[in-house]
């Protein structure tokens, strides 16, 4: 029904194109550029893999828009916004490219945010976490299509706290995405009535935490909530396994927790944790059907960065087909209209700061005993609905949204 | 409860034992560094890179070949001390005798090059290793809970530590060594052979830097860059104990340790920082570090 | 000049070796002359940003080399300084409406300066790897400080700040303009740390380098000497962070790290440590190398050739592209 839906809109938006609209597709190609850490600290979140994602994309599109051919260029951003923001601006300056894709440390996402407003170009960030991305860094020119600090820091204490988990204390990373997940879970535990005992900010990195363990121990609280990322947050799950955290009676919140991170763990060592996430391989017959085919191109069960690469990707490429025009406005304002209905996300909306809404899945760890092989991982809890899961605009400071108002 | 600066005696005890298990592993690896220094006047920045790779090939053996953890603990050291023999053979022999600054920037290559490859191959998530069943739990020590596993980590840490330190200082081999790498014509006069006496110097200064990956591989998660972060921490613990002094890098080590442990305790964010801050202060006082001998 | 009254073979020996002098000077007057007919020309070719990045990177290669080249002092602390200009001047840009883009610079510069003062007199009395070791502990410390301090914006970056104008007047959003301001700076540098380098005062830092306690028995007072040189280091590096920020309208923790200070030691021994355009020809490589590679199909390998490039220059090319090129010119044409 939708994807006739999809077909029919497409189809009429064609039609009303026609004439003119061909020539709108610059150099009768579509070029789309991958931006990511292919070496460093995020690689295995986005990196290589998303680019096959994005690949992926291209290929099932059947590789070209209205007779233009897409193609792809990539970069390894090495995790430095000087790199990121040169080679973005000579892809769009020099290389004709057209839409920028990956995207993840937030200091290069933002430079590239940046450079793609200067030039009016279109960027889909799938990677990033910070949540700032659509609030004071927003852009007419980008969208934030898979998850942030917000939803996924308010999604997991929502709920734990209803559950009974009154009492919480924090492990931050002493980084700006760290401060700003330990503000929203501050607010949302106490909204919720739980209360807050203690937090402590952590270097990033921290090879060591059994020292920030002991101490969130000592402290007595129900739960303790990891806000930081990457090898931190598996090198502090690890830990509170080794100290007997969840043993003794108090819970673990991973909030910013990837698939890849709980395979490296493994189920022996982070059962039970809950954690939020934009999207779970094993959902149902279509997310896995479509992993098995990434799978099978890379090795690997997916990340919800790899889906929502995969289906940014085809959602641009179905409306550059649709209007018939790479211009960037065109092209997001025609992805605002039309919800995302794919594998990745259900009546997922493009908002006007460049959010895309979307349902929000609240996870747990499974144990060794329920985990029936080595990527079965996650149960899913519970959905979060998409206007839960995200900022609400009336909190926004985008500027998109504060000039309306 | 009596408390200290607004901490609780309980939890300060906590945090200093704690201080001292990771002192443990820092006097280790800057023992590592300190006897290739000391009798080799090598800079090795691979170091961090050595430890990294001690800990995934404990990984890669155990999930290739099912090698056990205790296995592991010798067979893991003794090809990382290998593969450290091998870029000592075809890389540092020829910088002999240069500037120690380029043994520096050589082993940053290496520990570069390292970590990239492995890096591709492995990813960057880590690779999943469990602790060995002997080791599971722990004992209530009353102010808090100690698993087993880092009392064995302290145990056999300060083990190796203290018999390295006595074999260098205390015996005829050791004597050798330090003849053999100070006046080398002189040895090689007497029939030793120097240059295989330095290859097996630096491997053997890998071999502890090896040695401390295996044991953190049940407890850190084990990913090609794991080395790159406690590199330059292990080296300013060195400098602070005084380049090439053996007992200087394990007494530094334990104490450098409980610094890094009462940080924690009172200002956190000051954690990763707080080394380089005690090393100022002491190369101010003391221009070649605690233990070290004025040039 | 022959007082002692010598056979005259001395003084052509002198003689011949103050032609051969004079030629060398003459070639290098031609070669710069060539370069910075390039350099002019460059925009019309390469893309005006990616020059740039690398003539900031160069300034900061030949600031570094003053010290490790013309002084003999490894600092592994240098990304302190470049941080420190790009925050500055970054700030003070996005802060302050009636700041122009000269003035900001300036004062980055002044700050870095400040700081590599402050630098000096805590690190100068120590030797070698001591040396090395603390001016690293610092920049820890300073990275620190970045870390915690609000205006960094941390791991996030101190984003889009404005390129502003030249004195109020010359648009520097336009990249040709910013272009050849950054070129002009770089030049101006570039001839005084040449000056730097051939004055009395650089003679007597390549004599520390050489034998410090020769230096010190000849009486000079070798540890002002080195604090000068440690300073004027540190200033140009900040200037070219400064000029980075400008350039890229932002400023991050990547340029505090110590990653950073070890890149600035690979450039200026690729290219050859104690050669004027060693440094240059070292930065112009070494960003070449990681962008290219950065985008082409060995995209994911970066690191690994980085590192092989290192341990490549220190085995086989120990006094760098420009040395070995020096070396190769005595011996085959003189």
């Amino acid at each position: 029904m939708t994807m006739m839906k999809t077909l029919l809109t497409s189809a009429v938006a064609s039609v009303l194109m026609v004439g003119g609209a061909q020539a709108e597709i610059t150099d009768n190609t579509v070029k789309i550029g991958y931006l990511a850490d292919m070496s460093g600290t995020y690689r295995d979140l986005a990196g290589p893999n998303g680019l096959k994602a994005m690949e992926m994309a291209i290929k099932d599109f059947g590789g070209s828009v209205k007779g233009a051919k897409v193609e792809v260029v990539s970069a390894d951003d090495r995790n430095s916004p000087d790199v990121a923001s040169s080679t973005v601006r000579r892809w769009l300056e020099n290389d004709k490219v057209d839409m920028v894709g990956g995207l993840v440390a937030s200091s290069v996402t933002i430079a590239a945010t940046k450079i793609l407003e200067e030039n009016d170009k279109l960027g889909i960030v799938s990677g990033s976490a910070a949540s700032s991305i659509t609030n004071e860094y927003c852009t007419p020119n980008h969208i934030h299509y898979v998850y942030d600090t917000y939803a996924m820091s308010i999604g997991t204490p929502t709920a734990m706290v209803k559950e009974g988990g009154k009492t919480w204390y924090i492990l931050t990373a002493d980084y700006a995405f760290g401060h700003a997940m330990e503000a929203d879970v501050t607010k949302v535990v106490e909204a919720n009535g739980g209360k807050i005992v203690g937090s402590i900010r952590h270097p990033f990195p921290t090879p060591d935490f059994s020292s920030f363990i002991l101490q969130a121990q000592a402290s007595g609280a129900d739960v303790i909530a990891l806000a930081n990322a990457g090898a931190d947050t598996t090198n502090a799950i690890t830990t509170a396994s080794e100290f007997g955290v969840t043993q003794a009676g108090q819970k673990l919140a991973a909030l910013v927790v990837f698939l890849s991170d709980v395979h490296a763990l493994g189920t022996k060592v982070a059962q039970g944790i809950q954690l939020t996430t934009g999207w779970y391989w094993d959902m149902n017959d279509e997310t896995r059907a479509w992993s098995d085919r990434f799978m099978e191109a890379t090795g690997a069960r997916p990340t919800m960065v790899h889906a929502g690469i995969y289906s940014s990707t085809m959602q641009y490429l179905k409306a550059v087909e649709a209007t018939g025009s790479d211009d960037a406005q065109t092209v997001r304002k025609y992805m605002m209209e039309h919800p995302v209905n794919d594998m990745f996300a259900k009546n997922g909306v493009i908002r006007e700061d460049g959010r895309m809404v979307h349902d929000m899945y609240l996870a747990r760890v499974k144990t060794p005993e329920e985990s029936k092989g080595e990527w079965d991982l996650y149960d899913i809890v519970r959905t979060i609905p998409a206007d839960e899961a995200f900022r609400p605009l009336s909190e926004s400071k985008c500027k998109l949204v504060t000039k309306e108002s | 409860m009596s408390m200290i600066f607004g901490v609780p005696m309980a939890v300060l005890s906590g945090q200093l034992l704690i201080g001292v298990i990771n002192g443990a592993f820092y006097a280790l690896l800057s023992l590592g560094l300190a006897v290739i220094f000391g009798l080799l006047k090598i800079i090795n920045f691979a170091h961090g890179a050595m430890y990294m790779l001690g800990a995934m090939v404990t990984v890669i053996l155990f999930d290739a070949l099912g090698v056990n953890y205790w296995v592991a603990l010798f067979l893991a050291p003794v090809l990382v001390g290998a593969a450290g023999m091998l870029v000592e053979y075809f890389l540092l022999r020829r910088i002999a005798g240069q500037d120690h600054i380029y043994s520096l920037l050589l082993t940053f290559g290496v520990a570069l090059m390292m970590q990239g490859v492995l890096t591709n191959i492995y990813g960057v998530s880590g690779l999943r290793y469990s602790m060995p069943d002997v080791f599971q739990g722990g004992v209530n020590l009353g102010f808090m809970f100690l698993p087993y596993y880092r009392a064995w980590v302290i145990v056999v840490a300060l083990l190796v530590c203290f018999g390295t330190w006595f074999m260098i200082e205390k015996t005829k081999l050791g004597a050798y060594l330090r003849a053999g790498t100070e006046d080398a014509q002189l040895m090689q006069g007497f029939g030793i052979n120097v240059p295989l006496l330095v290859s097996l110097t630096y491997g053997f200064g890998v071999m502890l830097a090896a040695f401390a990956g295996v044991l953190a591989a049940p407890i850190y998660s084990v990913t090609p860059v794991m080395g790159s972060h406690i590199l330059i921490v292990v080296f300013a613990v060195v400098v602070i104990g005084g380049m090439g002094s053996i007992g200087g890098a394990i007494i530094t080590g334990v104490l450098m340790g409980v610094v890094e442990g009462l940080t924690k305790t009172y200002y956190p964010p000051a954690s990763s920082a707080v080394i380089f801050l005690v090393m100022v202060v002491v190369l101010m006082f003391r221009p070649a570090g605690l233990f070290g001998k004025e040039a | 000049m022959n007082p002692s009254g010598k056979s005259g073979a001395a003084a052509s020996v002198q003689q011949a070796l103050a032609r051969q002098q004079q030629a060398d000077q003459r070639r290098k007057h031609w070669l710069n002359a060539a370069l910075l007919v390039l350099l002019l020309l460059a925009p019309l070719a390469v893309y005006p940003v990616f020059l740039m990045k690398i003539l900031c990177f160069a300034l900061f290669a030949v600031a570094f080399n003053l010290l490790l080249g013309f002084t003999g002092l490894l600092s592994f602390g240098h990304a302190a300084f470049l941080a420190t200009g790009g925050y500055t001047t970054g700030y003070l840009l996005s802060h302050t409406p009636w700041m122009t883009t000269e003035l900001g610079i300036l004062a980055g510069t002044a700050v870095a300066t400040l700081l590599g003062l402050g630098f000096a007199l805590l690190s100068i009395r120590r030797q070698g790897i001591y040396f090395a070791m603390v001016t690293l502990a610092l920049a820890q410390l300073v990275y620190f400080f970045f870390v915690q301090a609000p205006f960094t914006g941390g791991e996030d970056g101190m984003q889009g700040i404005p390129r502003g104008t030249l004195f109020g007047l010359v648009d520097l959003s336009d990249n040709l303009n910013l272009y050849y301001l950054v070129l002009a700076v770089f030049v101006g540098c570039y001839l005084l740390v040449q000056r730097t380098v051939s004055s009395p005062f650089g003679q007597i830092l390549k004599a520390i380098k050489q034998n410090e306690p020769r230096a010190i028995s000849l009486g000079y007072n070798v540890n002002r000497y080195k604090i000068l040189a440690f300073v004027i280091s540190a200033g140009l590096a900040g200037l070219a962070g400064s000029m980075k920020a400008v350039v890229f309208q932002l400023a991050s923790l990547n340029d505090a790290h110590w990653h950073t200070s070890g890149e600035v030691i690979l450039m200026t021994l690729v290219g050859g440590a104690g050669t004027l355009l060693g440094p240059v020809v070292g930065a112009t490589f070494v960003v070449n190398v990681e962008y290219q590679l950065a985008q082409g199909p060995l995209r994911d390998w970066v690191d690994p050739i980085l590192g092989g490039i290192f341990v490549l220059t220190v085995i086989a090319f120990r006094s760098g592209i420009v040395g070995e090129i020096q070396t190769f010119l005595r011996k085959n044409i003189g």
